[in-house]
């Protein structure tokens, strides 16, 4: 290859020209400048036209799902739980009816297996987030204070187990939680044990799965955080007469609030509607609101009640998200004022 | 409280004064790279010491082992006579500013200059009044509930400099602290330090590698090159007898003609130079071989221009204005001498409308007092 030669064109610049002359073809063209024209007419040009995208994009796929969801919650299940159901809205006469049927709801307090499921699924997720936090944390410290060199080696480590497929790796764990597996192998070879530990289909392994699974969702914004920190103040710390330690606790620990919280909250959320991890490694008595919704939709076919637990799970997590995004918008002001 | 160094005689040149930081062949290298070689220095108390020195001159790493966040590989720190070689830095009298300040962002101004008393485990009535005197000293006293972000970057200096005297350390150790700051800022803020500093008889040691700061600041210079003191003195000693090329060329602007020695008296020498087309004399002896190639420096100021002839047949050459800058207080010619070689001359305009001035492409003859200029080795 001969790089000063005139006449040679690599193929990204030919790429790059290719492209440039399709664009002029294309904004010369009829269609365009007549769809470009109508978008402008409805206000639609420049950041706001790429804004629209993503909009566009969350009311196709979550707004106008969630409302169906939210209109079978309120159904009545009379017959079979499937659809189709009465309409929610009526004309009577001249007068707007509106049906709102809310003996799902009601049922839903009532039954103490629904609620019982909530708070067994807010605990595992929670104690599943302060094990992910605890593993995760130091991980991330120690991958934020390693050399550059083996920094992206060390984060490439974190990331890797998402290269296969997460029903994969769950699997995985089956067999070498099972009775046949390695790790019971093991310990009898080793003669700790004299027949195979139960360790499948128990809450024990159920929390392995959640913790192995979501750990990286922990670790990376954690790593993000801490990777930013200015270790001057440490240093300034320690100049203070604070010992290395209580140094970490009063300077390092607080500022990594912020990472605390996002990774907690990637770990929490979707591990409280976590359904696969416990029906795969948990036991049968392990009760997830995941678990729940599944039987009601499709062993029960109680669409109604099965929409009305949903509702109240995205409500469950919205007060998280809300906190989450609380936090997020007062570290970016701080961040802009300095 | 006036400072002990302008109560009595300079420390430095009373030999029965007993040095306040004893540094002893400090040597510090990272691999192969030597940072700081071999540096024995003694500063006394109550002075305000500047270590003076380009980029990666090792005056960083200096003060860096007197913080005790670095360990020497040779060499010993004594702080009023107590060995610092196995004292942590969260153990030792001394606070550092930190050049980026290091403020706590998590924290407020209060709780910043706080933070070390806290850690002595001082009862919270004490803390507090320290802190609120502190912070009266440098003038924050209104600003003490808020976050470091909501402060100017000269109101950030402030409170680092509490922080780290509230503690009443023996030595404060300051890394470039007024190079955050802009110019009519740090002017400014260059006499309130001195200021601070006498009322509390703190010693400071000071990194810059800002002359004219180390200037107006310093009690004592040392000149730091390639990990080596090169010369230490007063601003004064430093400015008009730098003992090396390196020393006269880093502190301001210098002529600088190289010669070779005719005469090498006790009391004078005459140089020989060919820069000049003529001879120097220079009124103090200098012991070299004879026909040694030596520098004479002279500083700009002190060189006169003028139309006619100098008496003097020596320190003098002939030469045409190729430049003029005026400065306002002063004006700064470069006059190309006829060998070729070009000065820089600065007069001071005492005259609102001189007539007559010296203009571009004049003849002139360029000479100096035989006082003026000082012979500097390699």
């Amino acid at each position: 290859m001969a790089p000063t030669n005139p006449g040679y064109v690599s193929l990204g610049e030919r790429l790059v020209l290719w492209m440039d002359q399709l664009w002029t073809n294309v904004q010369g063209s009829g269609p365009y400048r007549w769809s470009a024209g109508m978008l402008r007419r409805v206000g639609l040009r420049g950041h706001r036209l790429v804004i629209a995208v993503p909009w566009l994009w969350l009311v196709l796929f979550f707004l106008i799902p969630f409302i169906i969801v939210l209109k079978i919650s309120f159904a009545e299940t009379r017959w079979l739980g499937t659809p189709p159901y009465g309409p929610l809205f009526d004309w009577v006469e001249t007068q707007l009816h509106i049906r709102l049927n809310l003996a799902n709801y009601l049922f839903l307090i009532r039954d103490a297996l629904y609620v019982k499921a909530f708070l067994s699924s807010i605990k595992v997720a929670a104690v599943s987030t302060v094990i992910c936090l605890l593993i995760g944390y130091p991980m991330a410290y120690a991958i934020a204070r390693a050399d550059l060199r083996w920094r992206n080696l060390l984060l490439l480590l974190v990331i890797l187990p998402f290269w296969t497929s997460f029903l994969l790796r769950v699997y995985a764990w089956m067999g070498l939680l099972g009775s046949n597996g390695p790790i019971n192998q093991l310990l009898m070879a080793l003669g700790l044990i004299d027949e195979p530990l139960r360790m499948l289909n128990t809450d024990f392994a159920m929390y392995i799965g959640i913790v192995y699974s979501y750990l990286p969702f922990m670790i990376l914004p954690l790593y993000s955080n801490l990777e930013k920190h200015d270790i001057t103040l440490l240093e300034a710390a320690v100049d203070l007469g604070c010992k290395p330690f209580k140094a970490f606790l009063s300077i390092t620990l607080p500022l990594s609030k912020p990472g605390i919280i996002a990774g907690s909250m990637l770990v929490f959320i979707p591990a409280v509607g976590e359904f696969v991890i416990p029906r795969l490694l948990g036991g049968t008595d392990s009760l997830m609101i995941g678990r729940v919704l599944w039987d009601e939709f499709f062993l029960n076919r109680n669409w109604p009640v099965a929409s009305a637990v949903a509702i109240v799970l995205l409500i469950v997590l919205v007060i998280p998200i809300g906190i989450f995004q609380h936090y997020q918008m007062k570290e970016a002001e701080g961040e802009e004022r300095q | 409280m006036a400072s002990p160094v302008q109560e009595r005689k300079a420390p430095w040149l009373d030999p029965d004064a007993a040095p306040y930081i004893r540094i002893e062949g400090i040597s510090k290298k990272f691999g192969d790279f030597v940072a700081v070689a071999d540096v024995t220095l003694n500063i006394y108390r109550g002075e305000i010491f500047c270590l003076l020195g380009g980029s990666g001159c090792g005056k960083t790493t200096l003060l860096r082992m007197l913080a005790g966040f670095e360990q020497p590989t040779a060499g010993k720190i004594f702080i009023d006579g107590v060995d610092m070689s196995n004292v942590p830095p969260y153990e030792r009298p001394v606070n550092m500013m930190f050049q980026s300040y290091a403020l706590f962002p998590h924290m407020t101004v209060e709780q910043n200059v706080a933070f070390g008393l806290k850690q002595e485990g001082l009862p919270k009535a004490e803390i507090a009044t320290r802190v609120a005197e502190m912070l009266s000293i440098v003038k924050l006293e209104q600003f003490s509930k808020r976050k470091p972000h909501q402060l100017s970057g000269g109101q950030r200096q402030r409170v680092a400099l509490a922080r780290a005297l509230v503690k009443r350390p023996k030595v404060l150790l300051l890394d470039e602290p007024l190079a955050a700051l802009d110019k009519k800022l740090r002017e400014h803020t260059q006499f309130e330090l001195v200021n601070i500093q006498e009322r509390l008889g703190v010693t400071f040691i000071v990194v810059t590698h800002d002359q004219e700061e180390a200037m107006t600041l310093a009690s004592r210079i040392g000149v730091m090159n390639q990990g080596r003191i090169v010369q230490v003195g007063t601003p004064h000693d430093i400015y008009e007898f730098p003992n090396t090329r390196f020393v006269a060329e880093f502190i301001g602007n210098v002529n600088m003609f190289e010669g070779v020695i005719l005469e090498d008296e006790p009391d004078h020498v005459l140089i020989e130079c060919r820069e000049l087309g003529g001879n120097i004399y220079v009124g103090h002896g200098v012991s070299t071989a004879p026909e040694a190639i030596v520098w004479t420096a002279v500083r700009p100021e002190k060189m006169v221009l003028s139309r006619t002839e100098p008496e003097d047949p020596n320190n003098r050459a002939t030469g045409v204005i190729k430049e003029i800058a005026y400065m306002g207080d002063l004006s700064v010619y470069l006059v190309q001498l006829d060998s070729g070689k070009i000065v820089r001359v600065t007069q001071p305009n005492i005259y609102r409308h001189a007539e007559d001035q010296l203009t571009w492409d004049e003849r002139v003859w360029v000479s100096w007092h035989h006082t003026a200029n000082v012979v500097v080795t390699e």
